[in-house]
């Protein structure tokens, strides 16, 4: 019953950025060797610091990017972009949800138009067709009809977010690499992304690699955890294991800034503020 | 007397299908040295009160109040040219989307060192050194390399640490701070969280710190507004809010945090609310 969907062996992304006149030519080594595998229908989630090499290798595992090194495998198939390219069916089964929605969605495209495109450019549905399927999909993701002829500088940080979602969606990915997805939303409509996923997953078995800077939601959603460091992987295993017993440093530093909403603490900070 | 005070602000945008009003009647005031935090709903116009404040609205904004001043001067009265020395240097803002504010095309150096010397008038020496110190203070390593980076060679909690990095460079007295940390792991969260703490006790600053994350409520603020659809429906101190929430929509937006999850599900929060007769908060 259960298929690795996602395997990654030994990835590696350097970048290297030209010199100047006065500055020698240098490279950054974002990624150093990330293996995993992942089962369809389980959620990775990766945490980690900030500049770790998250959002590069979630660019690598979505085939926008190809890694130095190392080997991608999706759904039994090597992928290998720069030598072989991708094909449309490859394309359509993973999509990417990313960091900065606002940078990726088109300043003057309307919002319906946005999540019909895929469709567009993928599937031979008539336009009536399309329409209907972007209207379902903006209602499932907490919107309202007369959202769909917006442009995306016309909403709030959340909402652009949602819209992000949907658009990721509307192809019916069997794997969804989200970078920070919920990070912009408030605690309302992070619980319906976060159970609209979780829908998604029951109902056509979704894979989901999820980055996440918040524990409290990886704890909630996560399978697998994968902590990253420094362009490496410190810390991979189930949640239980992660969360009980955390083994490498920084995974226990994590652990220990997360801020507390109880309202002991916030006594605490109080008595220490006006001493 | 108050920082900043506001009375009774509109903001109305005109679209296709009539006026939009995604701020209706919010009042509010920021002391010296304080902390408020604005949490609420997506949409429920905390970005666009803080934009009206800062003057950064498009032109398709009509933004009206019966009284908006900073450190007792009228700021809806203000000239453009005397509105922009203000805004930058005494009142400074974090965007909520760092990666959207930054320019592509000059250097996050370049960035930096514009802020400090239109506002400050130093030489080139003093504002590299001070662009290096800010990004040192933010957290960013190697920061003399960093300077030369374009915004598009950072990830995306570089970029934001830039934002705040910017934000900061001229002192101001007060920093409206919109989601600051949301693209930063907990450590460096903790860190700008720290930073922020300590120039708000060492120099007074005043901060409104605009977030969806309650640990962060918790752990800066003496204040909290929650806001739904354009209005405030609770103003409290921070214990009393998560001690003895009044509003039946903060009680909902507490239970909705992921460690208050029952089963596999977590609950939503269902509206529409009660809005509080106006006026009443505070
Ligand atoms: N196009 C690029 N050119 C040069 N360096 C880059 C480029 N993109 C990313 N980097 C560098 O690679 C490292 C990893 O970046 P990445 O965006 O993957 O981090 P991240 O883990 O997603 O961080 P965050 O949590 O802040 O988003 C960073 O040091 C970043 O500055
Ligand atoms: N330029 C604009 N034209 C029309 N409507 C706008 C414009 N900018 C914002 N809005 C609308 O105003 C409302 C308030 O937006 P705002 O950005 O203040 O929300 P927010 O409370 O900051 O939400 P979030 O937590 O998601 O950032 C939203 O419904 C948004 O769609
Ligand atoms: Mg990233
Ligand atoms: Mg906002």
């Amino acid at each position: 019953m259960s298929r690795t969907i996602l395997e990654a062996r030994g990835i590696v992304r350097d970048y290297h950025m030209r010199g100047g006149l006065f500055t020698p030519a240098r490279t950054v080594h974002a990624v150093k060797g990330v293996s995993f595998s992942l089962e369809e229908g389980k959620t990775l989630a990766i945490v980690g610091e900030s500049g770790s090499g998250k959002s590069t290798l979630a660019r690598i595992l979505t085939m926008i990017d190809a890694p130095t090194a190392g080997e991608l495998t999706i759904d039994g198939e090597k992928i290998d972009i720069l030598a072989n390219g991708l094909t449309a069916e490859q394309r359509r089964k993973v999509q990417i949800v990313f960091q900065n929605p606002y940078g990726s969605l088109n300043p003057r495209q309307k919002i319906g138009d946005v999540l019909a495109e895929p469709l567009v450019i993928n599937t031979d549905k008539p336009a009536g067709e399309r329409r209907d399927l972007a209207m379902q999909m903006l209602m499932k993701v907490g919107l309202s009809p007369e959202h769909f002829n917006r442009y995306p500088h016309m909403f709030s940080g959340g909402q652009r977010q949602r819209i992000a979602i949907a658009r990721a969606l509307m192809l019916n990915p069997k794997l969804l690499v989200l970078d920070e997805p919920v990070s912009a939303l408030d605690l309302s409509v992070q619980a319906q992304v976060l159970n609209l996923l979780a829908d998604l997953q029951d109902e056509f078995g979704l894979t989901y690699v999820f980055i996440s800077h918040d524990l409290s939601v990886v704890r909630y959603i996560a399978d697998e955890v994968m902590v990253m460091y420094l362009g490496e992987a410190v810390e991979y295993g189930t949640r239980e294991e992660v969360f009980s017993s955390p083994k490498h440093d920084y995974t226990k530093t994590l652990f220990a800034a997360t801020p507390r909403a109880d309202v002991e603490s916030i006594r605490k900070r109080l008595a220490r503020r006006a001493a | 007397m108050a920082l900043l005070e506001i009375e009774n602000l509109v903001v109305e945008f005109g679209t296709s299908a009539g006026a939009f009003r995604a701020v209706d009647g919010i009042s509010l005031k920021v002391d010296e040295g304080e902390v408020l935090a604005i949490v609420g709903e997506s949409g429920s116009g905390k970005s666009v009160s803080m934009l009206a404040v800062m003057g950064l609205l498009p032109w398709t904004a009509k933004v009206s109040a019966d009284r908006m001043t900073f450190r007792g001067r009228d700021l809806l009265g203000l000239s453009p040219s005397d509105r922009r020395k203000i805004v930058g240097k005494d009142m400074a803002m974090i965007f909520q989307e760092p990666m959207a504010s930054l320019n592509p095309c000059f250097t996050v150096g370049f960035q930096i060192e514009e802020v400090l010397r239109v506002h400050m008038g130093f030489d080139r020496r003093e504002r590299r050194e001070r662009a290096i110190k800010l990004l040192e203070a933010v957290g960013i390593p190697e920061p003399e390399q960093r300077l030369k980076s374009f915004p598009h060679q950072m990830s995306g909690g570089q970029a934001q640490r830039v934002m705040i990095a910017i934000a900061l460079a001229c002192d101001p007295k007060l920093l409206i701070a919109d989601e600051p940390t949301t693209a930063l792991d907990v450590t460096i969260q903790k860190q700008i969280l720290d930073l922020l703490m300590r120039l708000q006790a060492e120099r007074g600053m005043a901060m409104i710190m605009i977030t969806h994350n309650m640990g962060v409520v918790a752990e800066t603020a003496d204040r909290v507004i929650v806001q739904y659809k354009g209005h405030k429906m609770e103003e409290a101190d921070v214990l009393t809010l998560f001690e003895a929430p009044k509003n039946n929509y903060t009680r909902a937006l507490l239970a909705a945090l992921p460690d208050n999850a029952v089963g596999d599900r977590l609950p939503t929060i269902s509206g529409p609310f009660e809005m509080p007769a106006s006026g009443s908060a505070r």
